[in-house]
């Protein structure tokens, strides 16, 4: 049997196909009709002609072999420094191999590939910076995850994380009803404790457009909540989109380039249509890469820039802080020790760092810094989509001893963590190794200490 | 032989290394692509440059990046054996005389014992350099045949020149060997992974362009290697 019915080279574009996977719990028949699917060799290699470009290629063949690179990778650390975990070794036996054979590869070495780009690395980039050349693994990684997308060799969940993108312009099946409805309750339900409190869908011109991770809309809407109070303490002329307000994009973890473009077209539509002077997003590090750093490219912007400038949630906050549009009741600063986690998503691969230490200057009296830190921290353990990969829960949990280790030796217990992923990850490491650490956004931490002024305080 | 190894096989040596290195320039600049690569080149121009300038020359400095720093040791031997490599032959008295014989013109010369110092070093880096390829499992994974054989291309013309040098053989066998092992490293620097004689350069500087420009260097003061 070549193309599953559910396991097949063709990407989810239809409600019955995804329909169809999620039934399949776990993924069980997906991936025993995997064993099964045949490579297409000539359609790889001529892929492979086209776009293993000289960036690529030379990457591939100046390696020094020189293993510099092994330290830096935190999946190489938290497996007892396992040699098959070197950043060259994972690269040059998949992306290496796939190239000598000129693409005539077999299932069993497509398994392999695809077991290798997604759980043994979470394309957090940071080898990129202990390369002596700047071979950068984590866009190495990127490009095979895309090739073994399109030979069908993906992850079940991120083949259907994709499929929601290409469906609902979401990473979850919220349909705009859904989203809409969201906002409005969410107003309904917190106005009272916060008179005036707006959620304006669609408002043209507004200085701030503000887009969302699609879990927030599903699972912790009172993140919607809390960000509407702090642009309404703030007084900003602000608003969301009715669609085109999903940041993230599974399907840029899932290697579907062409789903990378239809998610962030329909952002970047938003802003075309309604105009504002700039666009917030929410506490999410892969929402921003994949929106604002990587989507002009799948857009073809040739600027490299979103339509409208685009600012992470950290920068919209420091902003905030330094003008004074948000104070903090000094007394309410947090007092215990506090470490800050940094995404390697807007922080390494966005410039951000400072912000996030700016913010911490406001609002901690005991901010400790993780070693390494900064552009050089760790990823959290859950990056790339690992996270929600049951097929690689258990190589996850490894690699998350890493960041558990680099918690601990801060001695804080509670983690800032403004990213939805690394936050995912910094809970299930409590879960599964009971440090006794606690973890949270930004969003609520301020709500907690920042100053009301007179006038936005509810009637007695 | 003499003749032939210094006169045409010198010139074609020399051709297809200037050639070569030219031409791996332009494939690799030609085959740039800023919506593959995701990297808007062109645009940002000065931070562009800024960051690939930084990206290069904090490498260039022994030390200068966290990686080097986290690898004390082999640092040196990476310096040692680069620094060498590719000072001692250029001003080499010997190198220099025939230059001038030849061509009529010669560049400064190192004193006699400096270069023969250097000479050394180059190889002795280079048996570190081999041993810690084989005593460290996370290099001996990633090691190929081929990598040793270029170790073997580098090293053979200083070996073969410190032999002729101190007539420690029979000093006009030894003299084509050097020659002719010089030839096959020329040649072999376009055409094999000792490329990065210049792809170092662009591929830092293509890395450092995406980081200065795309990847923060437009909103912080720029990656710290
Ligand atoms: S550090 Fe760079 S050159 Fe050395 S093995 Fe790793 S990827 Fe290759
Ligand atoms: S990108 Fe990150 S996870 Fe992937 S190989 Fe490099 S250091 Fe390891
Ligand atoms: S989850 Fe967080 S730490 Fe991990 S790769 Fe993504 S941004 Fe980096």
């Amino acid at each position: 049997m070549p193309e599953g019915i559910l396991c097949n080279k063709k990407p989810v574009d239809t409600v019955d196909q995804l329909q169809a996977l999620l039934a399949d719990k776990s993924g069980k028949q997906y991936y025993e009709e995997m064993k099964q699917l045949d490579v297409n060799g000539d359609a790889l290699w001529a892929t492979l002609q086209k776009t293993l470009k000289s960036r690529l290629r030379t990457w591939l063949e100046i390696c020094a072999h020189c293993g510099m690179c092994a330290d830096s990778c935190f999946f190489y650390l938290a497996n007892g420094r396992d040699p098959e975990q070197v950043p060259s070794y994972k690269i040059q036996s998949t992306l290496g191999e796939l190239v000598r054979r000129k693409g005539q590869v077999d299932n069993a070495f497509m398994h392999y590939v695809m077991d290798t780009a997604w759980s043994k690395c979470t394309c957090c980039n940071r080898c990129a910076m202990y390369c002596p050349f700047g071979i950068d693994m984590g866009v190495m990684f990127g490009y095979v995850r895309g090739l073994c997308f399109s030979q069908g060799f993906v992850p079940w969940e991120l083949k259907i994380g994709s499929g929601m993108h290409r469906i609902y312009r979401a990473q979850m099946d919220v349909t705009t009803e859904d989203w809409v409805e969201t906002c409005g309750w969410m107003c309904e339900e917190y106005e009272e404790d916060w008179p005036g409190l707006e959620f304006p869908v669609d408002k043209p011109n507004a200085d701030i457009i503000y887009t969302v991770n699609a879990r927030e809309v599903k699972h912790y809407p009172e993140d919607l909540a809390e960000a509407a109070i702090l642009f309404h303490l703030a007084g900003e002329n602000w608003t969301v989109p009715s669609e085109g307000w999903e940041e993230t994009s599974l399907a840029m973890f899932a290697g579907d380039w062409e789903g990378c473009k239809k998610q962030v077209e329909s952002v970047y539509a938003a802003m075309d249509r309604l105009k504002p002077k700039r666009m917030v997003v929410t506490e999410c590090g892969h929402a921003y890469r994949a929106t604002v750093i990587e989507g002009p490219f799948w857009a073809g912007l040739k600027s490299g820039r979103t339509p409208v400038e685009s600012f992470h949630y950290v920068e919209w906050v420091a902003e905030a802080l330094r003008t004074g549009k948000l104070k903090i009741d000094p007394s309410k600063r947090i007092k215990e020790p506090v470490t800050y986690q940094d995404s390697c998503n807007y922080i390494r691969n966005a410039g951000l760092r400072s912000c996030a230490r700016e913010i911490m200057s406001y609002i901690a009296e005991d901010f400790r810094e993780m070693a390494p830190c900064g552009e050089h921290n760790f990823c959290c353990g859950g990056g790339g989509g690992l996270n929600g990969i049951g097929r690689y829960r258990e190589a996850r949990n490894v690699g998350l001893k890493v960041k558990r280790d680099q918690i601990l030796a801060t001695g804080a217990k509670l983690v800032v963590s403004p990213c939805h992923n690394c936050w995912d990850a910094i809970r299930d490491m409590e879960e599964i190794y009971h440090i006794g650490i606690r973890w949270s956004f930004l969003k609520p931490l301020l709500l907690k200490m920042v100053v009301v002024p007179e006038h936005l305080r509810p009637e007695e | 032989m003499y003749e032939f190894v210094t006169g045409p096989l010198a010139i074609f040596a020399f051709v297809v290394f200037f050639v070569g290195v030219i031409w791996r320039a332009i494939w690799y600049i030609r085959g740039l692509n800023w919506q593959m690569d995701r990297v808007a080149y062109g645009q940002n121009v000065v931070y562009g440059l800024k960051g690939a300038i930084r990206s290069i020359v904090r490498w260039l400095i022994p030390f200068g990046t966290h990686g080097w720093r986290f690898y004390p040791g082999f640092t040196i031997l990476v310096f040692t054996f680069h620094v060498c490599l590719l000072v001692t032959p250029v001003f080499l008295l010997g190198h220099n005389l025939l230059l001038e014989e030849r061509w009529g013109f010669r560049l400064p010369s190192l004193p006699e014992a400096v270069a023969d110092v250097m000479t050394l070093a180059v190889m002795v880096a280079a048996v570190f350099i081999l041993l810690r390829r084989i005593a460290l499992p996370e290099v001996r994974i990633l090691t190929k045949t081929y990598d040793i054989v270029l170790i073997l291309i580098a090293v053979a013309p200083f070996l073969t020149g410190f032999i002729a040098y101190h007539q420690l053989g029979d000093y006009k066998f030894w003299l084509i060997a050097h020659i002719l092992c010089g030839e096959i490293m020329l040649v072999a620097i376009p055409l094999t992974k000792l490329s990065h004689f210049i792809l170092f350069f662009l591929s830092r500087a293509q890395l450092g362009m995406d980081f200065g420009t795309k990847r923060g260097g437009m909103k912080s003061s720029g990656l710290p290697w």
